[in-house]
């Protein structure tokens, strides 16, 4: 039987001595607070999916946005994600036999599995930071059109991306950046790209295989899920609608397609990122609290499953993102 | 306070010795699925990414449904939800799937009607 009888009249209710649902007041109070936590990330996972459904022809393809691994160079799409993942996965299960050794009042064990799922916390922050690094520093560049839309270049010859950089001609000219002093109201212009309009335009025009690649995703037939590729006239023709130079992301432009795309990736991996360091944060307190013996004088290790709790959740939360940014 | 763990997943067919045990179990579980996803995110099979059902393609379905059996997994045993009442976890459980179904019907049907809107409608958008 699982049905919940009170039972004992020597109980003293408000020093938490009674427990609905056999789980104490600090345990209950946790899952309230992970439910609704749950809620809120369903909530912005639920407005990424609106967002990409609304664009489901020209959203971004995360396979060709994060291709990236530290201290390599070359094209390897999800393997530094599936890394994180990894230790996240593994610093949850460091946590679960803290707990488990909790349980069997083992003080040494507690303190050694809280320290490696602090290291394993940390490390994951560390790699999530130079996600984002990686991500607002860009890869190749791209122009923006009066309408929005990203242009991307491909070189023809071998089928890859080219960066501006590689094509973009240098024209000698005064590009000065519109500095506070000068305004009528306080507002700074914001940092000149490396590469002018004009000159990435002439360098479009000097180099013949140079061609756009637009945001649109073939929806049928040959190159299906790929990204549209302009040919070498309509590339010419397209160049006339482009307004500015794009290198990177921010919360206004994103160089990798849609800005949506972007600023959902702020907040949704900001906002776990957030969880992630408050839980290290907390599991330190606590593994401290271990190490001064504080669970050991209180006779059990129950906060140490409570901290657990929320951060079996942030790995939890982290799968849905991983599969919802990076792998759908 | 109960401390009796269930020491079986798979509705039985793996047992374990000890709750130790069941942890690497689990996790040697969780890393398994986890390296199904990213290799066939690499791939990507034709077969799955051409195939379509309700809308959406198989590949990303069983990305979906491979996401569910880790949450459940991480949920029921790292977060011991298995150990717990039936009563409150069925509380916590069904509660957010509820609320989250709705939400995901209303917003994605929404925006597959926007979608519709900028395909069809008379909204420039591509200039």
């Amino acid at each position: 039987m699982d049905s919940t009888v009170a039972t004992g009249s020597e109980e003293n209710v408000w020093g938490g001595g009674n427990k609905p649902l056999g789980a104490s007041y600090g345990k209950l109070m946790m899952w309230f607070f992970l439910v609704s936590d749950a809620l809120t990330f369903s909530g912005l996972l639920a407005a990424y999916g609106f967002s990409r459904f609304k664009f489901i022809e020209t959203w971004p393809i995360a396979d060709e946005v994060f291709t990236h691994v530290p201290f390599v160079h070359g094209n390897f799409p999800m393997i530094y994600v599936a890394f994180m993942t990894l230790i996240l996965i593994i610093s949850s299960v460091t946590m679960v036999l803290a707990v488990d050794a909790g349980h069997r009042m083992k003080k040494n064990a507690v303190i050694w599995y809280m320290f490696l799922t602090i290291i394993g916390g940390a490390i994951f922050v560390g790699s999530q930071a130079w996600e984002w690094a990686t991500f607002i520093k860009g890869d190749f560049g791209a122009l923006e059109t009066k309408g929005g839309r990203i242009l991307q270049f491909v070189n023809a010859d071998t089928g890859e991306r080219a960066a501006i950089a590689d094509f973009a001609t240098t024209i000698e000219s005064e590009r000065v950046n519109h500095e506070k002093k000068n305004g009528v109201w306080y507002y700074e212009g914001q940092a000149l790209p490396s590469y002018s309009l004009n000159e990435v335009i002439a360098g479009v025009k000097a180099n013949s295989n140079i061609q756009i690649r637009t945001e649109a995703i073939i929806q049928e037939g040959e190159g299906q899920g790929e990204k549209t590729l302009l040919s070498r006239e309509e590339t010419l023709t397209k160049l006339n609608d482009a307004v500015q130079v794009v290198e990177g992301a921010n919360l206004i432009q994103n160089e990798y397609g849609s800005r949506l795309f972007a600023d959902f990736f702020f907040f949704i991996t900001g906002f776990h990122g957030f969880h992630v360091t408050s839980g290290v944060v907390i599991n330190l307190i606590i593994f401290f609290n271990v190490v001064l013996g504080t669970y050991e004088k209180r006779g059990h290790y129950e906060m140490v499953e409570k901290v657990g709790l929320y951060w079996h959740f942030v790995d939890l939360v982290w799968v849905f993102v991983f599969t919802f940014f990076y792998l759908v | 306070m109960a401390h009796e763990h269930k020491l079986e997943i798979f509705r039985g067919l793996w047992k374990f010795k000890s709750n130790t045990q069941k942890i690497w179990g689990v996790l040697a579980f969780l890393c398994v699925v986890t390296a199904i996803e990213v290799v066939l995110g690499i791939m990507k099979p034709e077969i799955l990414t051409d195939t379509y059902f309700l809308g959406m393609k198989l590949l990303n379905w069983i990305f979906i449904i491979l996401t569910l059996v880790k949450a459940y997994y991480i949920a029921w045993d790292f977060m011991h939800l298995r150990d717990e009442k039936t009563a409150l976890r069925r509380a916590i459980v069904w509660t957010p799937i509820f609320l989250v179904l709705y939400l995901v019907f209303i917003l994605l049907f929404e925006a597959d009607y926007v979608y519709n809107v900028y395909k069809d409608g008379f909204v420039t958008w591509n200039f």
